[in-house]
């Protein structure tokens, strides 16, 4: 037991991890998530309408739903260690500056991971009512779990660039957007490479290849890179702006 | 132990140290002094390891702070300015979070952990968040963090800042019991703790070092270093014109509350002159005392010389 406990690595997750349900906020967040992914699914899908046992309606507007939910978590990560003065305490602990990064990160995912398997009972009520795809689903699942996991990567990256949660709210509602509206640049009309560059550097088009169920290796490692990419760019400007 | 050797730091165009070099013993309580905004803290910050020098090195138990952060870390414990902690924790869970990460296990960490929670008095805090504590317990709690692990090397910056004068007797005392197998840095701008506290004083003023010397060497600096004070009833001129006339005596002053304060020339020593002095013309004088120095004077004399240079 003892080997696994020094691991600072595991010890810093954790705490991270716990920090998330030591105030109520967890709670309000779980909740508000919960209840706007059935809004969107029951109201704004027409889920009992369109009288389809999949949930492609449920997962369909969770691109759209982290946009707002998934800066919300991140924004305090680093942002708050700068404004109370404790990224002084965790940086002078015999802990490297990658395991901090990576354990901020983690645990922000691993609690999109809570919630997304809060969801569950949409997943019951689907098999109940119906016969669904349940491999289609599952791949929704990674993939909707993979796209927050890029959401929060970009968040936890905005939070290290300023001590203030808002502004590092709006960063990454911007940033995220951005990913987003490059899924989009097909509808501008126009054709050609470079199109089809941007639309595949869009979150949407590798989330909705995800959640089709055809389970491209590709569009995981798409999101892979764009947490690997930002969970560095979080590392380099921690280390730049250490003293602010 | 510790060695700074040229170490310059600047934030764009400022120079927050400036050149600064000094080595500790263990076994020394450095006194850190210096107005503030002279580079204090941010010197700590480098001897801890958050911030990289400019230019220059910091070795910290032979190992240095940038080549080896990692093994110098180990031997620090460090108690940053504002004792910062994570406000939703517990000291419970806090203190077990660094014994964790400090690689503390089996019965040495609990046993750490109970001394640390009894050398700072939090036993009846343990389990409330840390955000509702009061300044005094916040405080203990970023000692108790900074020396779970035991380090060889204790770095604190105002570690008695904001806390009421019992508070800061208890902790002055806790770092006094420490330091005999320990190196210690303390900064301050509360002089009384230099003598309270510390071996030995650095007094630094933007970003340059400007003395470093015992709190002995250091009090006599001051004119009022073994000056002798009395309070003469009726004739006080008198008084004035004779205690001038002693040999040693620089000049008389007459202080706010009355009492009179001959001065002495360096190195000279009064009291037995004064003391003659009286006894042959048998004035009527009470409260006859020989001072210490004045630590406030001589920091500003320093702090003052070093911003005119």
């Amino acid at each position: 037991m003892s080997a696994v406990m020094s691991n600072p690595l595991k010890t810093l997750v954790n705490r991270e991890f716990s920090s998330y349900f030591a105030t109520p906020v967890a709670y309000v967040f779980l909740v508000i998530f919960l209840v706007l992914s059935g809004f969107t699914t029951f109201w704004l899908g027409n889920w009992f309408e369109a009288n389809q046992p999949s949930l492609t309606t449920f997962f369909q507007y969770h691109p759209w739903l982290y946009l707002v939910l998934m800066p919300a978590i991140a924004m305090r990560t680093w942002a708050e260690e700068r404004n109370s003065g404790t990224i002084e305490l965790l940086l002078t602990l015999p802990i490297e500056l990658k395991h901090a990064v990576f354990a901020k990160f983690a645990a922000a995912w691993a609690f999109a991971g809570v919630a997304l398997l809060l969801t569950t009972p949409m997943w019951i009520l689907v098999n109940y009512l119906g016969e669904p795809d349940n491999g289609v689903i599952f791949a929704s699942y990674i993939g909707s779990w993979f796209m927050a996991g890029a959401f929060l990567a970009i968040g936890t990256c905005m939070s290290a660039a300023t001590r203030s949660q808002v502004i590092a709210f709006v960063l990454t509602v911007v940033i995220g957007l951005l990913f987003m509206m490059f899924g989009f640049i097909n509808l501008t009309g126009g054709s050609g490479w470079w199109v089809e560059m941007i639309a595949n550097l869009g979150f949407i088009t590798h989330f909705n290849a995800i959640a089709k169920g055809v389970f491209d290796v590709r569009d995981l490692l798409y999101f892979l890179s764009v947490m690997a990419v930002f969970i560095y760019a979080t590392m380099v400007i921690i280390e730049m702006k250490k003293a602010d | 132990m510790i060695k700074i050797n040229d170490v310059t730091k600047r934030y764009g165009e400022f120079l927050a140290v400036d050149k600064l070099s000094f080595n500790v013993e263990p076994g020394e309580v450095l006194g850190f002094l210096g107005p503030n905004g002279a580079g204090k803290s941010t010197t700590m910050k480098m001897i801890a390891g958050f911030l990289a020098p400019s230019s220059g090195s910091i070795s910290v138990c032979g190992f240095d702070i940038e080549n080896d952060p990692m093994r110098a870390k180990q031997s620090i414990g460090y108690l940053p300015e504002g004792a910062p902690a994570y406000g939703e924790m517990t000291p419970n869970r806090f203190l077990q979070f660094i014994a964790d990460i400090r690689g503390l296990t089996g019965e040495h960490r609990k046993q750490r952990l109970g001394t640390v929670v009894e050398q700072l008095g939090l036993k009846k805090v343990l389990e409330q968040p840390i955000e509702t504590l009061s300044k005094g317990f916040k405080r203990r709690v970023g000692i108790a963090q900074a020396i779970v692990h035991d380090p060889k090397v204790l770095i604190l910056d105002e570690p008695t800042d904001g806390l009421d004068p019992n508070q800061k007797h208890e902790v002055r005392n806790l770092i006094s019991s420490m330091a005999k197998d320990k190196l210690i840095v303390v900064s301050t701008h509360i002089l009384e703790e230099v003598h309270a506290v510390c071996t030995r004083a650095i007094v630094i003023a933007n970003g340059k070092l400007l003395a470093d010397e015992t709190p002995d060497q250091f009090e006599a600096r001051s004119r009022y270093f073994g000056a002798v004070s009395l309070r003469a009833d009726g004739d006080v001129e008198s008084v004035i014109a004779a205690l001038s006339a002693i040999k040693g005596v620089a000049s008389v002053e007459t202080a706010k509350d009355g009492s009179l304060i001959a001065l002495p020339k360096p190195g000279a020593q009064l009291f037995d002159g004064v003391s003659n002095m009286l006894h042959d013309r048998a004035f009527a004088v009470r409260d006859v005392s020989v001072l210490r120095g004045r630590l406030d004077e001589v920091f500003r004399a320093i702090t003052e010389q070093g911003d005119r240079s």
